[in-house]
């Protein structure tokens, strides 16, 4: 665990309590049985805006508390825990972000102080195909009289059907594969052309597809500069892979503490499980694997707060993390033995949502691709 | 007749290839749904008319137990015809005609242990596929540690009484016997525990389903509150129950593993990954890290496939199973998990649908399957098990604890 101020640890201990109190793994099992198409729950996100977490990276001016990245990284590791749903990623941590780096005075007045208080859902519309490929952007705009129109699809957009801003990816110039010439548009979410479909995803949380038809836009919705907005969208992509890691960090340390205690408790043989050298070293093996990922998931956050190049170390993070929710999910199953398999234990509501943080924006193959190119070789 | 003569032996395949091709039903060559496994017994709903008519076809010659005695309805084939047969079934990509727990592990143990009016009345009802069995092996307490078993048998007289629970006890709900094991000797452990046969409507008799992660429920609770059981249908000496269950175990591990766990939906991996993660300029798969990791799987897979191949060609010359079953059921369960795994990274976003709207049928079933395929280093003993088995039995290592 990074060296935490006092605030922090507060702030830790806060998420930590009101996670496991008012959005523990149930509340996603409930989300699901109730055929819900919604990806978070709004009560819980309304308390978690009134609790002031939708501000922790939005500056004072904009209501929010200025608290880092790492603040917010410690909060969605305590959400990732317990699997709670909300946009507090795509929210919180990536659109505000997004806002930030690229935004006018007037966007941010228009926006900032909606997220940081929990009015409105905000979103990053980027991939277009099966995998992560944010250079890929092929979705078009068009400049027409003063303004833009958009064509394409976005094929998962988290919290994408709730959201009352998508922040999109376009091409205005250049062509799929070259960074220069994509940039970004702020799109409301009910606009016209702007069609939402419910993707029902094994996570049970689920993401939309949208697809744009010749939506129209003002030329005062592109945030950063036309052509260039890959220098806002690889930063704001950075914040989005470490704190997606964080949340799987979080995931992880879960299926860890469930399992343990049950290597403490199972007995077979006339013995407690966790006896078994067989699982003994595989729960150390684990345990090293947690520790080596918190200190890549932490070192992230860390050079987010303090400006520094932090393209490597997201991609670190954000690789190690998904090992690890692989690695995690696995052994829980495995560990638990039968009654991992069945749908009424928890074991399966970690593995499915492993899966899908492990793809999202970027398995461990594009983020080691990426890592071995920023390194240089 | 000489088995392994050459001439006799083209003759049978001939003979068999002509048979199949004039007695396959063509509208089982469409792929078969989950629905569609011909497990047989009185519960089941024929989809295909064609899919019965294939198992009684096949059931007429013995063909869905080919190497049983003729006497119990069995086929009387050699191994080498057997395994004639099996290769004229795979160069047609025949369905199976029958899937069954009965033919695969049951029926092995009957015929070594069980009296001959057991063999006469239980064999040629399995062949036919007139009885599905279900496996009354494991309880809440009872895992790994099979042999702690408390399921309770009483003696009383003219008829045992059972009482207890089982648990995991695949497709209980639609199973119309069970072969179970019951503790008839609480004073000791291994010796105390009997195996019997059982119709699943006897009264007190309940299975409750366990819906799996992957969203089926072919698992059940099963509850015995005073059932009746007639005695002669303890199969064995009483109390010598488990030396039969440890054969059977071998049985379904062997099977387990032979059938290499199968499934995954209609994809073919490479194509799935040519597809969603593109080609370079030479055709090869675009994201070299995961080329590297599907390449170091498919050498893993052959490899496995040429050892399965060794063991069945070694295991000619032994009988019955060898103790490298044990590994070849760890291996598969790996192959197995590794593949569907591959599969669903390769497939992306495409890979991750639970339902509906925005994935075809082979994507739905992918994340599935490999969310069923973590039951096989569960299943028939964990491969923590299997592996310590090894390691004592085969390797000679003592035990630590
Ligand atoms: C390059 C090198 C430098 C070294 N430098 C030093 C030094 O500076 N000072 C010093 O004091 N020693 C040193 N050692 C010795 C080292 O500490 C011992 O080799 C080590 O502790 C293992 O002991 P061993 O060789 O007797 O192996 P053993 O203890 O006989 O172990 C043999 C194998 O059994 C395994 N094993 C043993 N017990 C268990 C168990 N309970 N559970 C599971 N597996 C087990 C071991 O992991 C190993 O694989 C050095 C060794 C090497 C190779
Ligand atoms: C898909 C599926 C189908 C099944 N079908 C049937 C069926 O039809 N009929 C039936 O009777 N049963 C069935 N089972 C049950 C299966 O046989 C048991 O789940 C299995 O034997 C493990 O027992 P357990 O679940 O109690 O796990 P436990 O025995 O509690 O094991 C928990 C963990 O501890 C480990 N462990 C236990 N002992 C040791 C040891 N000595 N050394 C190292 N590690 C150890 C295990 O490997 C596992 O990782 C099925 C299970 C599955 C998953």
């Amino acid at each position: 665990m990074a060296v935490l101020t006092e605030e922090q640890t507060m702030l830790r201990d806060a998420a930590k309590g009101w996670a496991s109190e008012s959005a523990p793994v149930g509340a996603l099992r409930k989300l699901r049985d109730s055929k819900s198409k919604q990806t978070f729950d709004p009560a819980a996100w309304a308390e978690m805006g009134q609790m002031g977490w939708a501000g922790v990276i939005v500056p004072e001016t904009y209501d929010g508390s200025a608290f880092g990245y790492l603040g917010l990284g410690l909060i969605l590791e305590e959400t990732g825990r317990t699997l709670a749903a909300s946009p507090l990623l795509s929210t919180a941590m990536i659109a505000a972000s997004a806002l930030q780096l690229g935004g006018s005075d007037a966007q941010k007045q228009a926006w900032l102080s909606k997220i940081a208080t929990g009015e409105a859902v905000a979103t990053l519309a980027v991939d277009e195909g099966a995998h992560h490929a944010p250079a890929r952007t092929a979705l078009s705009a068009t400049q027409s009289g003063a303004g833009y129109v958009l064509n394409g699809t976005k094929t998962l957009v988290l919290d994408g059907e709730a959201a009352d801003l998508l922040i999109v990816a376009a091409r205005t110039s250049g062509a799929p594969g070259d960074t220069n010439g994509v940039t970004l548009f702020l799109v409301a979410g009910d606009a016209a052309g702007v069609t939402r479909s419910h993707l029902s995803l094994i996570d049970s949380r689920g993401a939309a597809k949208i697809a744009f038809d010749g939506v129209e836009v003002g030329a005062d919705a592109v945030l950063g500069e036309v052509d260039k907005g890959w220098a806002v969208l690889e930063p704001t992509l950075d914040r989005a892979y470490a704190g997606l890691a964080a949340e799987m960090l979080g995931s992880a340390s879960a299926a860890f503490d469930i399992t343990l205690d049950y290597l403490k408790t199972r007995t077979q043989f006339g013995q407690v499980i966790g006896t078994f050298q067989a699982l003994q070293h595989r729960a150390a093996k684990w345990f090293t694997d947690l520790e080596t990922t918190r200190s890549c998931v932490e070192a992230a956050l860390e050079a987010l707060d303090a400006g520094a190049d932090s393209r490597a170390l997201a991609s670190l993070a954000k690789a190690k993390a998904s090992e690890l929710v692989h690695l995690a999910s696995n052994e829980m199953v495995q560990m638990h033995g039968g009654i991992g398999m069945t749908d009424a234990h928890d074991a399966g509501l970690y593995m499915k949502r492993a899966r899908v943080t492990e793809a999202l924006f970027g398995g461990a193959s594009f983020h080691r691709d990426r890592y071995a190119r920023l390194m240089g070789f | 007749m000489a088995d392994f003569g050459g001439t006799d032996l083209d003759a049978f395949r001939a003979d068999t290839r002509a048979w199949l091709e004039a007695n396959y039903p063509k509208s089982l060559n469409a792929p078969m749904g989950e629905d569609e496994a011909p497990w047989g017994g009185r519960k089941m709903v024929w989809k295909n008319p064609d899919a019965k008519l294939w198992l009684d076809r096949m059931a007429e010659r013995g063909w869905t137990a080919p190497m049983w005695p003729k006497e119990y309805g069995g086929g009387g084939l050699s191994k080498a015809q057997n395994k004639v047969l099996e290769q004229e079934l795979r160069r047609l990509k025949a369905r199976p005609a029958l899937m069954s727990f009965g033919v695969w592990m049951l029926g092995p143990v009957l015929l070594e242990y069980a009296t001959e009016e057991q063999k006469q009345r239980f064999l040629p009802a399995i062949v036919r596929g007139e009885t599905r069995w279900c496996q009354g092996y494991s309880e809440p307490g009872a895992g790994s540690d099979l042999a702690s078993l408390q399921t309770k048998c009483e003696d009383k007289g003219d008829h045992y009484l059972i009482n207890g629970q089982k648990v995991w006890t695949s497709y209980a709900d639609q199973a119309d016997w069970i072969f179970c094991l019951v503790r008839t000797d609480t004073s000791k452990k291994h010796e105390g525990i009997s195996f019997v046969l059982f119709d699943m409507t006897s009264p007190g008799v309940e299975a409750r389903p366990i819906k799996l992660i992957s969203g089926s429920s072919p698992f059940c609770e099963t509850f015995f509150d005073n059932v009746k059981v007639a005695k002669e249908q303890l199969v064995g000496k009483l109390n010598g129950g488990w030396d039969i269950a440890k054969r059977l175990l071998q049985y379904e591990r062997q099977n387990i593993s032979a059938s290499g766990f199968g499934g995954g939906g209609g994809l073919s991996l490479v194509e799935a990954a040519k597809k969603e993660l593109g080609v370079d300029g030479e055709g090869r798969i675009a994201d070299g890290d995961f080329r590297a990791r599907l390449a170091a799987h498919s050498m893993d897979a052959h490899a496995f496939m040429l050892t399965v191949r060794r063991a069945e060609a070694e295991s000619k010359q032994g009988s019955g199973p060898s103790a490298a079953v044990s590994i070849i059921k760890y291996a598969a369960a790996k192959m197995n998990q590794e593949r569907t795994e591959l599969l669903v990274e390769a497939l992306g976003l495409q890979g991750l649908g639970w339902e509906g709207d925005g994935f075809s049928a082979d994507e739905l079933a992918a994340p599935r399957a490999m969310l069923r395929a973590k039951g096989n280093s569960i299943e028939g003993g964990t491969s923590e098990v299997n592996l310590n088995v090894v390691a004592k039995r085969v390797l000679g290592l003592l035990d630590h604890q």
